[in-house]
């Protein structure tokens, strides 16, 4: 099969997309950064990629909480687009600032389903400041807590940056976090230097630099085929951006790639 | 029209963090011995006007603007009554004085249009509840020391009365003439401090002289005009002018001082080296650009925005970063930003409260306000800000330093533009306020406590989603041809981007045309505003059409505010009033020249005092750890994001923790390439209390060895100078910097290191009356900033300074001698004195060399180099970042002095790590490196003096401890 299409949607203060077109491509994909103004404009586009990537930045300054203007406009605007997307056999990945947005537009936590339904019930997980109430950026262990989730097949743990001033999950009451648990939506946790990422202890600064709660990096939907996460990928495709690599000895390609290899393989499979 | 509030409070406000604002206000209300106003508790609210109902902002507004899972919102019609106080106590409520932006007010504007409400205006309030009981007296400077910057913020108590946030008021147009004929000499001046144009009078003798030999008199604009050209912070006329210079070889008389020592530097390198010359274009646009690939150079910026700082740390400092990007942006058809730098000076954080002057900030305030600034500014553009340094002393109480920096990547042949007579002058970006009036001209005078309300206008805060929209399609505009120059609007706003576009060939400005932010702006305040993120094009009318729509398709404003023309004047227009006619030759040629005297006297005998305490190397070392200037800047860089757009090579912090300190960064500009760029920088403030020469050399040298300690190229290092000094109408502030200067000229040709770009700002100084009523005058420490952008072939080939392994022997490379002037090993043991650390012009580029070659051989498996604190520094930030012990023997130093060896900052030196196996190959091209002693499984720093009695011996936990104290 030709390689997947891969929408990398940007908005008036995303910064990252760059760099993550250049990693989907690097796995053969064919990625186009898309502004949003044309997704608004004509809402069709988006049929024509596998992929729906919205990668990290200020989306709108994130002046009044992150990703909110973004995910305000998707869900306002495009979502008969939106929940076609989620419903084909395709895929969609949130990298912090877009992860915000996926949890801000409803595209997380409940995938198609619940993108449906958004809007209706209460929101009942979000993302909010650090514990520190600083912006922050530095690397992260992190382990995989779902086995179901396509960009994660493969790797049980894995070491990649994060930056953010508002990436602590916060979950409305203890039924959402065992409702994401039993639907194995909890991607990916903070996890110590052994990779042990308790549910039900969180872990001390820099481990788990934002204190989200049940230590959660990254939410699924219950397909698997959404994910959200605070960590950037993106940022670990040359060994050379591992803050080690002098000490190790590391050479050639990034853990982080493998990410974006899953997204290209599904659709090879 | 309707006013409504949404007060947004925690859901539940006894969890933790829930009121972190609230917080953070009572502890600085605790620091500042406020105790009757804690406890403070705070929300925050928006403003809400417009036609809409109480349903409507019930239903669409607080959905969108409260975040349901942590808060809830109240909505209130405003004015509000006193019943409907949420919380107990007496109420503050911080708002913006009128026409500061509010970029939060504005999102949610453009947000809740877009949801489809009626709303025509939102700003943003903080609210504060202070302790009921607390004094009147107290809850006042609660409210302006802590609460409120009154450069941008007003504070309301008690429950909201405003009916509206309409701003902005009619224009009536009205031509204004200044009479300057007939004045007196004593009336000029007067006229140029009142009218803040600051001008001295033989310039305003030629500004009269013109306007009588014309036959009328300037209207307002032409003065303004005039004045922004020729301010010192336009027109560098200090620096750039004829200088009469004596110290102690005799006297040198310059007719432009940068021309004849730093850029004369300069043309010599670029005349050595002919053919291989790499330099593109320097000191002549906004950045300086060398080469860099087969496709790509490369170009490099620093600016400081001191005054603006001083006064509102965070927008002096966030426009400080957001005016510095735009500086690549308007270099030569414009560069794409790679990174951000940033170097600060404060005083020392312990200051107490009551020691402050009347009109100052205290520099945590100034510290916390800068970084935030900073932090803001940069991650939202998206460029990582991957190096900096701050320095502390007594002497930036009233005047903080903040320099910022940017590089940036330019496609090869982009590097030069053309105005075309008939372009259109193109303004795009931000609109036009109020703000920042008189900016230029505020930087050429001095600081006094008058200067918050007396410029208040200078003040601003940036909005960086602005500029990086603008960055966006002016990179795409670039790559289709879509206009023939571009400028940065920085200083002097459209006079300065204008004029300078049209000295060449001429402008015509129609300045009713340019958009604002609201109206009521006269036609000189338009001319002169500083507003933020705009640059100015010049567009050919058969590519406006296309340029506009690639503008409109993200969102960017872009208008036609005149024509370029042929006629080499400036005619500014309002409508169809012509209010400005001035030749360009005036502007630019005609300002009189300044003549200035410049003394240097060398200090007499540098003798090293002894009567210091008598300090242990070992408790020296932890003080030296411990100081201001060395300790961890961890809090500060863990707030940059340092790795967005994926370039990073050699980060900040390094080691076994991520938290040793790295001399420089290494990126990767091109993804698809391994050649890399490093980043570093120099600056010793204290040894130019000693000799302002050596300090210069010395910060040069500095800033070279960081850049070679991780890998660069020696022999292709650019560097940037960057002078804050004080009043330089002295001769003796003058004659130091001019002896800065030379250094300059003699150490760039000894390195083969050519300066590309530079700034200077002078009369960093803060003049205040005491409590007896005496003048008093704080004038900066000469603060020479060098900046270094260096090049590695393969960034596989780079080092960090972080300890590899045990077994690996430990050397050092250059000489140290007995050089204690301004040293830190002084610092912590309050020693005055001593030799001042000098450089070994002949010498130090073959060290550099050697240690390059060295690198690339593979021989070097770490590498730090020695700066403050000497040796001793150097070798425990290699141990504890590392997480290696380290045995350490002086006797290969011979009879030297141990404290010499251990703590001398003598230049031109290196730690290096070498594996046992590559020792044979690194002393065949090291031969005279100093065998230090070896790195070990502990976790211990050992140091023997030649006899083998232990001179340290220090766990490397209490080193680290020591090291990141200060600024946890």
């Amino acid at each position: 099969m030709a390689s997947p299409k891969v929408c990398v949607l940007r908005a008036p203060g995303t910064n990252c997309d760059e760099e993550t077109a250049f990693a989907f491509d690097a796995c053969g994909a064919s990625s186009d950064r898309v502004h949003l103004f044309r997704l608004l404009e004509n809402p069709g586009l988006l049929s024509d990629y596998q992929i729906l990537c919205i990668p990290g930045g200020f989306s709108y300054g994130d002046d009044v909480g992150a990703g909110v203007v973004f995910g305000s406009q998707l869900r306002s605007q495009v979502s008969d687009a939106i929940l076609e997307f989620l419903k084909a056999d395709k895929l969609c990945l949130g990298i912090c600032n877009g992860f915000q947005v996926l949890l801000r537009s409803g595209i997380l936590p409940g995938g198609a389903a619940g993108f449906e339904q958004a809007g209706q019930a209460e929101r009942d997980v979000t993302l909010t400041w650090n514990e520190n109430g600083m912006y922050t950026d530095l690397w992260v262990n992190l382990k995989v807590a779902s086995s179901n989730n396509v960009f994660l097949k493969g790797i049980d743990q894995i070491e990649i940056p994060l930056a953010h001033a508002e990436g602590r999950v916060i979950v409305k009451n203890a039924a959402t976090l065992d409702a994401f648990k039993s639907s194995g939506q909890i991607a990916l946790q903070y996890a110590d230097a052994q990779g042990n990422a308790p549910f039900d202890q969180i872990l001390s600064y820099p481990q788990n630099p934002n204190g989200s709660i049940a230590n959660i990096a990254g939410l699924g939907d219950p397909t698997g085929r959404v994910l959200g996460l605070m960590p950037h990928p993106e940022r670990f495709i040359h060994a050379t951006q591992h803050p080690q690599w002098t000490r190790r000895n590391l050479r050639g390609d990034g853990a982080g790639l493998k990410m974006f290899q899953n997204a290209v393989e599904y659709f090879s499979a | 029209m309707n006013l409504w509030e949404i007060q947004i409070h925690p859901v539940d406000r006894t969890a933790p963090q829930a009121d972190r604002e609230g917080a953070r206000v009572t502890a600085e209300a605790h620091l500042r011995g406020l105790e009757t106003v804690v406890p403070v508790s705070s929300a925050r609210s928006y403003l809400i006007e417009g036609d809409l109902s109480r349903e409507d902002v019930e239903r669409v507004a607080v959905p969108f603007l409260v975040d349901s899972v942590i808060e809830i919102g109240n909505v209130q019609q405003i004015p509000e009554s006193a019943e409907n106080e949420t919380l107990p106590g007496q109420l503050l409520n911080v708002l913006f004085k009128p026409g500061v932006t509010d970029n939060v007010g504005e999102t949610a504007l453009k947000g809740l249009q877009s949801l489809g409400v009626s709303v025509s205006r939102v700003a943003t309030c903080r609210k504060y509840w202070v302790n009921a009981s607390a004094s009147s007296d107290e809850v006042e400077r609660f409210a302006s020391r802590v609460l409120s910057n009154d450069a941008i913020e007003h504070v309301l108590s008690g429950p909201l009365q405003i009916k509206s946030l309409t701003l902005g008021t009619e224009y009536e147009f009205e031509l204004r003439h200044t009479s300057i004929r007939n004045l007196s000499d004593a009336e000029l001046m007067t006229l140029s401090k009142e009218g803040q144009l600051y001008l001295q009078l033989a310039e305003m003798q030629t500004i009269r002289k013109f306007f009588v030999d014309l036959g009328r008199e300037p209207t307002d604009i032409e003065l303004e005009t005039l004045a922004q050209t020729w301010s010192e912070h336009c027109s560098h006329k200090t620096l750039a002018g004829r200088i009469a210079y004596r110290d102690e070889n005799g006297e040198r008389r310059f007719e432009n001082m940068l021309k004849e020592t730093v850029f004369a530097a300069t043309q010599t390198l670029r005349k050595q080296w002919g053919d291989e010359d790499w330099c593109v274009s320097v000191f002549k646009d906004n950045a300086g650009v060398v080469t860099f690939d087969d496709e790509y150079d490369v170009c490099f910026k620093v600016e400081t925005h001191n005054h603006p700082s001083a006064l509102e740390p965070y927008g002096g400092a966030n426009t400080g970063l957001g005016g510095v990007i735009r500086d690549p942006l308007g270099t030569g058809m414009g560069a794409k930003p790679v990174c951000n730098t940033d170097v600060f000076c404060f005083a020392p954080p312990e200051t107490p409260y009551d020691s402050l002057p009347p009109g100052t900030l205290h520099p945590r305030t100034v510290m916390r306000g800068v970084v935030s600034g900073v932090r803001d500014y940069g991650n939202r553009m998206g460029i990582p800000t991957v190096n900096g340094a701050v320095y502390f002393d007594d002497r930036y109480l009233g005047n903080p330093l903040v320099y910022c920096g940017n590089v940036a990547m330019i496609p090869r042949g982009k590097s030069e533009k053309q105005v075309h007579p008939g372009d259109y002058i193109v303004a795009v970006g931000g609109r036009t306020g109020r703000d920042g009036i008189h900016g230029a001209t505020f930087s050429s005078a001095e600081l006094t406590e008058e200067s918050e309300s007396l410029s208040g206008g200078a003040v601003q805060i940036g909005n960086a989603i602005t500029e990086k929209m603008v960055m966006d399609v002016l990179l795409e505009a670039r790559d289709r041809n879509l206009y023939n120059a571009v400028t940065d609007c920085g200083a002097g706003g459209f006079s300065s981007a204008v004029g300078e576009m049209g000295e060449e060939s001429g402008a015509e400005v129609w300045l009713d045309k340019a958009p604002l932010k609201y109206s009521g702006l006269s036609y000189t305040e338009i001319w002169i505003s500083e507003a933020q993120e705009r640059m100015v094009l010049s567009v050919g009318p058969h590519q406006w059409e296309e340029f506009h729509a690639l503008c409109a398709s993200e969102g960017v404003e872009a208008t036609i505010i005149g024509k370029y023309t042929d006629t080499e004047r400036l005619v500014l227009k309002y409508g169809d009033v012509e209010v400005g006619n001035l030749p360009m030759s005036l502007l630019h040629d005609g300002r009189p020249p300044v003549v200035r005297e410049a003394t240097f006297q060398p200090k007499a005998s540098p003798v090293a005092s002894s009567n210091g305490a008598v300090v242990s190397p070992q408790e020296a070392l932890l003080k030296i750890l411990a100081s201001h200037n060395v300790a961890s800047k961890e809090w500060i860089i863990r707030q940059y994001d340092h790795e967005v757009q994926a370039g990073s090579v050699i980060k900040p912090l390094v080691g076994i923790a991520n938290d040793g300190p790295s001399d420089a960064a290494v990126i990767r500009p091109r993804l698809t390439s391994k050649r890399g760029l490093v980043i570093s920088c120099g600056m010793n403030p204290h040894f130019g209390d000693h000799d302002p020469y050596w300090m210069a050399a010395s910060a040069i040298d500095e800033a070279m060895r960081n850049c070679v300690a991780v890998g660069a190229d020696p022999q292709k290092i650019a560097i940037l100078d960057n002078f804050c000094w004080g009043n330089t109408e002295r001769a003796e502030t003058l004659g130091s910097l001019v002896r800065a200067a030379l250094a300059c000229h003699d150490v760039a040709i000894a390195f083969g290191t050519p300066f590309i770009s530079g700034k200077d700002s002078l009369n960093n100084e803060f003049r205040y009356q005491d409590g007896s009523g005496n003048d008093q005058l704080i004038s900066i420490p000469p603060s020479l900033l060098i900046s270094a952008l260096g090049q590695v072939d393969d960034i596989e080939s780079c080092v960090t300074m972080d300890l590899k392994s045990s077994g690996n022997l430990l050397y050092q490379i250059g000489q140290t001698h007995a050089e204690f002037g301004g040293s830190h090993y002084n610092l912590v043991t309050k020693r005055q004195g001593g030799e001042v650390p000098r450089v070994d012009l002949e010498q130090a580029p073959k060290t550099f060399a050697l240690v390059h070659q060295a690198i690339t051989a593979g021989t070097i498996r770490s590498c730090h180099d020695i700066s403050e604190g000497g040796l001793a520094a150097a070798v425990a930030e290699m141990a504890f970042a590392g997480g290696l012990g380290v045995d350490v023997s002086l006797a290969a130093f011979g009879k030297m002095d141990e404290t010499a060896v251990l703590f001398s900052e003598s230049n031109t030196r290196f730690v290096v790590e070498v594996e046992l196996e590559q020792e044979a190959e690194f002393l065949s091209i090291v031969p005279h490196a100093t065998k230090l002693g070896q790195v070990v499984e502990s976790s211990q720093m050992n140091v023997k003096n030649m006899d083998g009695n232990d001179l340290i011996s220090v766990s490397l936990s209490e080193l680290k401890a020591a090291w990141q104290r200060p600024f946890m």
